[in-house]
């Protein structure tokens, strides 16, 4: 089940606006672990003039910290069928947990505290379900990660933009513990500056590889829409989040990709 | 200062790619696991979707392989194609791929690689420490540095390319961009091929050739005098203030002929001398009143603290790239003027070697150095006495002033080839 790439999603996903509506709900709403991220307006920026230029996102809630690979742990103990040496082929590639010492043996490339990574969308979206939880949509995790410390929507905060373009440029090295920084608005942590995150629909954006020809579809988009604010071109590092979910396939496992899981309120 | 680039295979720019018409080319793209970015590449000699940038979008750890026919000659661009197109390109990802007819080039004694690129930083040129990639000046095209072979001073001193009285040179000269047109020419060589665009047509006797972001072109000459030639983009703020300068070292016998050097320095007094008595006596009087001036010590102490002043805008214009901006030079390359023995021991040295430049060891506070360091005659005899008050008179120098008159007097005695990149 090779996940197919829809070009009517394209107008959806090419490039979000982000603007969060509403106050923050109180974190006592959320179960242990996770943190409310209010309900939230995206505006894609390259709609074509039948679709909404607004798409609203529920509130829910979002696991405050990715999952490490001690969590990990438990769930491969619990479910043999995703130990490494004995998951389908089918749902990973030979990169599975790759920098653990074995099937339930962390070793020393993998402290329980840091992020899992090696990990393919299948083997955390069962993760998810194992939790009783999903994986986030792409909407919801974009909303999410919008908010710098101080606010809901970081999109024009210099500093906050620097730092994210900063991290994007320059290479992982040896992955930290997971909640080591500072939390974002809505509490929740390393949604930048970590690791990167599997979202549930990923395959849906459609960035063919040649960026170049993405604009091209898309400005017959921008066009039939008139005028869209331009600040929104400049969201560079909306591009690289996009760029980078198109290029994975459902089976890779990477260095630096990893999850954090997401509920219904 | 240091910067993080993005790279194919470690530099900038790439790796010089060479392949022959008709060659069915089996190509592996390698993303490092360690990167964040998916990459791909769109190679300018390849005919298909992208140049194969659809085929080749590789996310990190994983490894991309499409085959192409090099269907046509020429020497062709390659760069990173992912969104943001122009960031990945302007941290410098893109290099050159030649493709040589079925029956290859003409044989030249000496090939060399150079391409341009610009480059976006938060901080100001020269700036210390770790700059961070300035998306608006990118999107402005204000470049901070543009430079040959991804580093300012990558052609210079030591790393100058080479070249024999007598040989053939063909350079193979890109433009990775993201944003500027080169105007590509070397001071004091005529081209006498060029391969405009890098197309087949040969254009012959070519000063300047101009060189479009993504584009590439083929240029050949022979060396035929002795001396250091300055490879620029003639965009000449890009070469004298961001970087675009390289240097082609040519040794050899001169050949007075071609190239005769100063054969002579005479005054030229402008207009026609003299003017009626009264002018003549005003002039006099006005003489008068400038030696009196002169000798009273605490104007030419004023003027000694003015020439300071003046010096150390031209220092901050043409020395410090080498010589630091403290004067501090670079450990083992660039000898420094800062408390320099051999600078303060004799200045007429010093205002020859601005004149002449200079080539060959020296020992400079007990250490050997030996660095190329270009003419800089191109200066006026204001600007060079200046500049020599400077350093003589800075970072714990203590000398006398120089004069415009002592800079004249030398620079009638020197020889050394023209380098005024105004020619």
């Amino acid at each position: 089940m090779k996940p197919t790439r829809t070009r009517l999603l394209l107008v959806f996903t090419t490039c979000w606006a982000c603007a969060a509506a509403g106050a923050a709900v109180a974190a006592s709403n959320a179960p242990a672990g996770m943190v409310v991220i209010a309900s939230g307006v995206f505006r894609p920026l390259f709609a074509s003039p039948t679709d909404s230029r607004e798409v609203p996102v529920s509130p829910f809630c979002l696991d405050a910290l990715p999952v490490t690979n001690g969590d990990f742990l438990e769930f491969v103990r619990a479910n043999p069928g995703w130990q490494r040496s004995r998951v389908k082929r089918l749902f990973t590639d030979e990169w599975y947990l790759k920098n653990w010492a074995g099937d339930v043996a962390l070793g020393t490339n993998a402290p329980p505290a840091a992020p899992v990574t090696f990990v393919s969308w299948f083997a955390a979206r069962a993760y998810a379900q194992w939790k009783d939880k999903r994986l986030p949509t792409t909407a919801e995790w974009e909303l999410a990660a919008a908010a710098s410390a101080t606010g809901p929507d970081g999109k024009n905060d210099p500093e906050f933009q620097r730092q994210l373009q900063a991290w994007y440029s320059s290479p992982s090295g040896k992955l930290a513990n997971v909640g080591a920084g500072r939390p974002n608005y809505w509490g929740a942590y390393d949604l930048h500056g970590l690791v990167w995150e599997w979202v549930s629909d990923f395959n849906t954006a459609m960035v063919t590889g040649d960026a170049r020809a993405d604009s091209e579809l898309d400005r017959q988009l921008f066009c039939g829409s008139g005028a869209v604010g331009a600040r929104d071109v400049t969201d560079y590092t909306a591009f690289m989040r996009y760029g980078f979910r198109s290029s994975l396939k459902a089976d890779y496992c990477i260095h630096n990709l990893g999850l954090r899981c997401a509920k219904d309120l | 200062m240091d910067y993080v680039f993005w790279t194919f295979g470690g530099h900038v720019p790439g790796s010089f790619i060479r392949i022959r018409q008709g060659d069915l080319v089996e190509f592996h793209l390698n993303n490092h696991q360690d990167n964040k970015m998916p990459h791909n590449i769109d190679l300018h000699a390849v005919t298909g979707p992208g140049g194969g940038a659809t085929s080749s979008f590789t996310a990190p750890g994983h490894t991309s392989q499409f085959s192409f026919t090099a269907l046509n000659a020429g020497l062709y661009v390659y760069h990173c194609a992912t969104a943001p197109v122009g960031m990945h390109v302007g941290n410098g990802m893109y290099g050159l791929i030649l493709v040589e007819p079925p029956e290859g080039l003409p044989p030249v004694d000496r090939e060399y690689y150079v391409m341009q690129g610009d480059f976006y930083t938060v901080g100001k040129y020269g700036d210390e420490g770790l700059q961070a990639f300035d998306m608006n000046k990118a999107i402005d095209e204000r470049p901070t540095y543009v430079v040959f072979n991804g580093a300012v001073g990558s052609l210079v001193g030591d790393k100058a390319l080479t070249a024999k009285v007598g040989e053939k040179v063909r350079l193979y000269v890109g433009n990775g961009g993201p944003n500027l047109t080169c105007s590509f020419h070397v001071i004091g060589e005529i081209f006498d091929t060029v391969y405009a665009e890098a197309g087949t047509q040969a254009s012959h006797n070519i000063q300047t050739t101009m060189i479009p972001a993504g584009g590439a072109a083929i240029v050949e000459f022979k060396v035929e005098v002795p001396g250091t030639y300055v490879l620029v983009d003639h965009s000449l703020f890009r070469a004298f203030n961001k970087g675009a300068l390289g240097m082609l070292r040519v040794d050899g016998l001169p050949n007075q002929l071609v190239y005769s050097g100063k054969e002579a320095d005479a005054v030229y007094l402008g207009k026609a001398a003299g003017g009626t008595e009264s002018e003549k006596r005003v002039a006099a009087l006005k003489a008068e009143v400038a030696a009196e001036i002169k000798g009273n010590p605490r104007i030419a102490n004023l003027t000694k603290e003015i020439q300071i002043e003046k010096g150390k805008g031209v220092y901050m214009q043409t020395c410090f790239v080498c010589h630091q901006p403290e004067g501090q030079g670079v450990p083992g390359q660039i000898p420094p003027l800062a408390k320099s023995d051999f600078l303060m021991a004799n200045r007429e040295n010093t205002i020859r070697g601005v004149l002449e430049g200079r080539n060959g060891e020296v020992t400079v506070n007990g250490k050997k150095y030996n660095a190329v360091m270009a003419p800089l005659n191109y200066l006026t005899d204001e600007q060079i006495a200046n500049v020599v008050t400077y350093v003589r008179n800075s970072w714990g120098n203590q000398g006398d002033a120089v004069s415009p008159q002592e800079v004249r007097k030398l620079r009638s005695e020197v020889t050394a080839p023209a380098a005024n990149p105004y020619e």
